[in-house]
Order: structure tokens, then C-alpha cells, then sequence
């Protein structure tokens, strides 16, 4: 098609898509400028500058604890589930499990059971436990939220890899957890890095689950911001977004742009 | 020799039961907060205030006008977000995968940098975006399209726009995927065969196409009718989905029941489809 079709009469295509591209960039880009806003209504473009709402983001007690909280539940959250979750993977592709179909479907549940379920039943099972707005009743739920993303990456990983090499190192006298160490790991740790990435993220940016069942001191960021835009807007909110922004984007943007000069070099 | 044997048997069953054992933390972490609690919740489910065995909250759903009109609002807004992603990932996808892949990767951005961003990152800025002197507005305004600005956001159509930009990765990627492997050489022979480009879209492209844009439609509608945080922003109150009527329920008036009842009814659809499409995969698969 695009062999026989000129330019011209797929101008309309190109419309279409840089629209759309255009469409889903701008929420993420306009959040900087905003974010240096003067003043306290939204207007944007923003006509006055200033750093307001940053120094009120780092002297803001609430803001400050909730950053630290979300920080310290992602951190544990990722030193969780990534063992778990690699261990599961490990087993699973040992071949060595029967009714791999079935487990391998309840593995998965938390990434297709609907959220809000998620978050109601625990809740409903933190309240008899006295785990409500505790942060080790927030590491595990958010550690079973991100069981299947590592589940998933350390899979994918370990798919590439032959498993006949830790027989061999095994019938050369290592024990199984030795032979694991020292051959498989290394050649899958980028697969179990980026599943302890996803958990990280997960847990960070989980917010249903956490209206539920943190609040007071264990607040998290998510839910600071969840309350903040559902109610009345606090301006920090922008100041927040842009900071959330830089450390996601920024490093997501380096790997992508690495990954692309890889292929190319790989002469694609 | 024998003895051998034995010890070999033993072994392979000592392997088998320690990997079962390596499956066990994420197995009962599920169990425990996953499962059991859901169980427990269609158990509730079941009772009237006083645990007496009952259907009552099941009867309300059908009969009461309020909980029907959340049904059907739900669906409605699930299948307009749905139909707009198809709309605008199709083509999209369509003309990444015909671009060298290092310009695609480029572009790929535009779809990646939203979805690496936090939702509620990206729903404050359409609070910003949308808002009755927001820049949408103003810039319809001043084009002429409109006469004065309109309301954008807390009602239908902000929830709408919400989320068709929060789905549409989900949409593009899959479709991205698909549409890669798919040889260019059978639109070149169907081209030779006499079919003109629109002819060989529709009969060559789109069919080798589907499977891609069939798993984008199935993971965003899914996703569309369990989702809570842009329409509980964006809608303002006004647009009430179930899962914003499940959480009413539980946090507002202290009711498990009708909130167990409703989450029970999206369990069931959610796997409903999902068990259907693998099925239907399955099946398809094996046609092949």
C-alpha cells in the first residue's frame, strides 16, 4: 500500500497520526511549565514565574512524609517480589511443576482481577487483621500486585536461556542453589533487574489499592495526590508531577533511546 | 542396578518437590489476599445484614433504576472509550510499522512517554487542559470553532477523554506488534494480482491484522470496566461507574453486601470475556 500510495493521498493519515501522537504527549510535556506557575489558579500558559510550589512541595510536612512513605514501600516491594517472583519463574520453567496451564493462570490473577476488587478485599481482610493504614499491610499487597510483572520478565529472560547448562554445572559436582548463582543468574540478571524495576513502579504508582488501605502516617504519595485532585487542587499537585516526571521519564527515555542505537547498530 | 534406579526415582521426585516448594510464596500470597478475601466477598455477598442467606442484594441490582443506569453507563462509556482507541490506534500503529524501525522507534515515543508517565500525573493535566479557561478551550475559542467555552471536564466527556489517552498504548502496542511481522510481499502479490490499495487493505492487511487489534479491544474494554481513577477525577461525581460505585459503597455507607454483589457481577464479566477470548484463541490456533 504505502508502496503504491503517494504521499499526498495519505496526507490524511499523517494528520491523523501526528494529531494523535500530539494528543497523547501534551498532558505529559505541559505539566513543567505549569509546575513553575506563579499563581494559584491553573491558567496555563502560566503568565508569572516562580519556585513556589516546590518549596511548598519541601516544606509541606504531608507531602514530605508521603514521598518518603511511597519511597520506602516501592524500595521493600521490589526486594519482595523480585526473589518470589523469580523463584516461581524458575520452577515454572524447570518444567518440573504439573498442571502448569492452571498455576501459571493464578500466577497471573493479580494483573487481570480488576483493581477495585483488589483493593476492597484486602481491605476487608486488613480490617479484621488490624493491617488498615500500616505500611507493612501496603508492602503486601503492593508485593502481590507486582509478583506477575516480575513473574513475567524473569520468564521471558529465562526462555532465551538453556537450562542444560546448570545440568552441567550440577553433574560437575555443584549443588542446584550454587549452580544457580553462579551460572543462571548472571545470564538473566537484566531480566530479573527490570522485573525489580517493574515491582518498584508498581508499588509506586499504585494508587486504588491505597485508597483503601493506607491513610494518617502511612499515607502514600499516590494517595496525597489521588485526594489533592479529587477534591480541591492544590498547586504542589504540578510541582509533584513535573518532579515524578524527571525521575521516571529520564531514566525510561536513556534506556529507549539506547535499546533503538542498539538495533540500528545491529544492522536493521 | 536396581538400587540405582531407585535412587535416580527418588531424586527426579526430591527435584520435582522442590520446585513446587520455589512456587509456594507467590502461590499462597495470592491465595491468602487474593483470593480467599474475593471468595469471602461473593460469600457476603450472599447474606442480609443480620447473615441470614439471601439474594436481596442481587434482586436490588436488577429492579433499582439507580444501580441499573451505573450498568449501563458503564458499558456505554467502556465501548465509546474502546471504539475512539481503535479509531486513533489503528493508524497510528499502522503507519508505525511501515516507518525504518529507527524512525519508529522515535515516534514510538509519543506512545511510550504517556504510558511511562503516572496516571495521576497525566489526569491532573487534563484537569489543567480541559478546565473551562483551559488551553482546549481556548484554543477552540479563538479558531472559531466555538462561540464560548464549554465544559470540558467533570462530566462524560472529560472522563472519556481521560481515558481513551490513558488506554491507547494498550491498543497501539499489541497492534504495533502484529502489524511488524506481517510479510509486505502478499500486498506486492495481491497488487500484481489486480488489487488496487484499498482493496488490498481491506482483503490482505486488515484480516493478517486482527489478532492485534482483537487482543487491544479485549484488554481495553476489560480494563475500561473495572477502572476507577480517571473517572472518579475527570467525571467529576457525575459519571458513576461501578467501580466508583463499589468504593461509594464501602467507604461512604458501610454496606459489604450491595458492594460485594456488584463486584461479584464484575468478576464474573471480566472473566467471562477474558476465559471466551482464550478459548476462542485456542481454538483458532489450532485451525492453523
Amino acid at each position: 500500500m504505502s508502496l503504491y500510495t503517494s504521499h499526498r493521498a495519505r496526507l490524511w493519515l499523517y494528520i491523523l497520526v501526528a494529531a494523535t501522537l500530539i494528543f497523547l504527549i501534551a498532558p505529559s510535556v505541559l505539566v513543567v511549565p505549569m509546575s513553575f506557575n506563579r499563581s494559584t489558579l491553573m491558567v496555563f500558559p502560566p503568565k508569572e514565574f516562580s519556585l513556589r510550589w516546590y518549596a511548598n512541595f519541601f516544606s509541606s510536612a504531608v507531602w514530605i512524609d508521603a514521598a518518603i512513605v511511597s519511597v520506602k514501600i516501592s524500595f521493600i516491594t521490589a526486594l519482595l517480589a523480585t526473589p518470589i517472583g523469580t523463584a516461581a519463574a524458575y520452577a515454572m520453567q524447570s518444567g518440573k511443576v504439573g498442571s502448569r496451564k492452571v498455576i501459571e493462570g493464578i500466577l497471573l490473577l493479580p494483573m487481570v482481577v480488576p483493581l477495585i476488587l483488589i483493593g476492597i478485599g484486602i481491605f476487608f481482610v486488613y480490617a479484621r487483621l488490624n493491617l488498615v493504614n500500616t505500611i507493612a499491610g501496603l508492602v503486601v499487597a503492593d508485593t502481590l500486585l507486582a509478583v506477575p510483572f516480575v513473574y513475567i520478565s524473569v520468564t521471558a529472560g529465562l526462555k532465551s536461556y538453556d537450562m542444560a547448562q546448570e545440568n552441567a554445572a550440577r553433574s560437575l559436582g555443584a549443588s542446584r542453589l550454587m549452580a544457580f548463582l553462579t551460572v543462571t543468574l548472571p545470564q538473566i540478571r537484566l531480566s530479573i533487574l527490570s522485573g525489580a524495576f517493574l515491582a518498584f513502579s508498581t508499588a509506586f504508582d499504585e494508587v486504588v489499592v491505597a485508597l483503601f488501605i493506607s491513610g494518617g502516617k502511612s499515607a502514600t504519595l499516590t494517595k496525597v495526590m489521588f485526594a489533592s485532585l479529587r477534591d480541591e487542587v492544590d498547586p504542589t499537585i504540578a510541582a509533584v508531577s513535573s518532579m515524578l516526571l524527571a525521575v521516571t521519564i529520564v531514566p525510561m527515555l536513556l534506556l529507549h533511546l539506547a535499546s533503538m542505537r542498539q538495533t540500528k547498530r545491529g544492522g536493521d | 542396578m536396581l538400587l540405582n534406579i531407585d535412587r535416580i526415582e527418588a531424586a527426579r521426585r526430591s527435584d520435582a518437590l522442590q520446585m513446587k516448594l520455589l512456587t509456594m510464596p507467590s502461590l499462597l500470597l495470592i491465595f491468602f489476599f487474593l483470593v480467599l478475601p474475593l471468595a469471602w466477598l461473593s460469600y457476603l455477598s450472599l447474606l442480609d445484614e443480620n447473615g441470614i442467606p439471601t439474594f436481596q442484594h442481587y434482586a436490588r441490582l436488577i429492579q433499582q433504576e439507580a444501580y441499573f443506569s451505573i450498568f449501563r453507563t458503564t458499558l456505554e462509556i467502556s465501548v465509546i472509550v474502546t471504539l475512539l482507541c481503535t479509531l486513533l490506534s489503528y493508524p497510528t500503529a499502522y503507519l508505525l510499522a511501515q516507518l525504518p524501525r529507527h524512525w519508529a522507534g522515535l515516534l514510538m515515543l509519543g506512545v511510550l512517554v504517556p504510558f511511562w508517565t503516572s496516571l495521576l500525573v497525566r489526569t491532573y493535566a487534563w484537569l489543567v487542559l480541559l478546565q473551562r479557561r483551559g488551553l482546549v478551550n481556548n484554543i477552540l475559542v479563538s479558531s472559531g470553532f466555538l462561540d464560548g467555552p464549554i465544559s470540558l471536564v467533570h462530566n462524560a466527556t472529560g472522563t472519556v477523554i481521560g481515558m481513551v489517552h490513558v488506554m491507547i498504548p494498550y491498543m497501539v502496542l499489541p497492534l504495533y506488534a502484529t502489524m511488524r511481522t506481517i510479510d509486505m510481499n502478499l500486498i506486492r502479490a495481491s497488487a500484481s494480482l489486480g488489487a488496487g490499495p484499498v482493496r488490498a487493505f481491506w482483503t490482505v492487511y486488515l484480516p493478517l491484522s486482527l489478532p492485534g487489534l482483537f487482543a487491544g479491544i479485549i484488554l481495553i474494554f476489560v480494563l475500561c470496566l473495572g477502572f476507577y481513577v480517571t473517572p472518579a477525577v475527570l467525571g467529576g461525581g457525575k459519571v458513576v461507574m461501578l467501580a466508583m460505585r463499589i468504593e461509594n459503597s464501602v467507604t461512604l455507607y458501610p454496606s459489604w453486601g450491595a458492594a460485594s454483589a456488584i463486584g461479584v457481577v464484575l468478576l464474573v464479566i471480566t472473566g467471562v470475556i477474558l476465559s471466551a477470548v482464550s478459548m476462542l484463541a485456542k481454538r483458532h490456533l489450532r485451525h492453523l
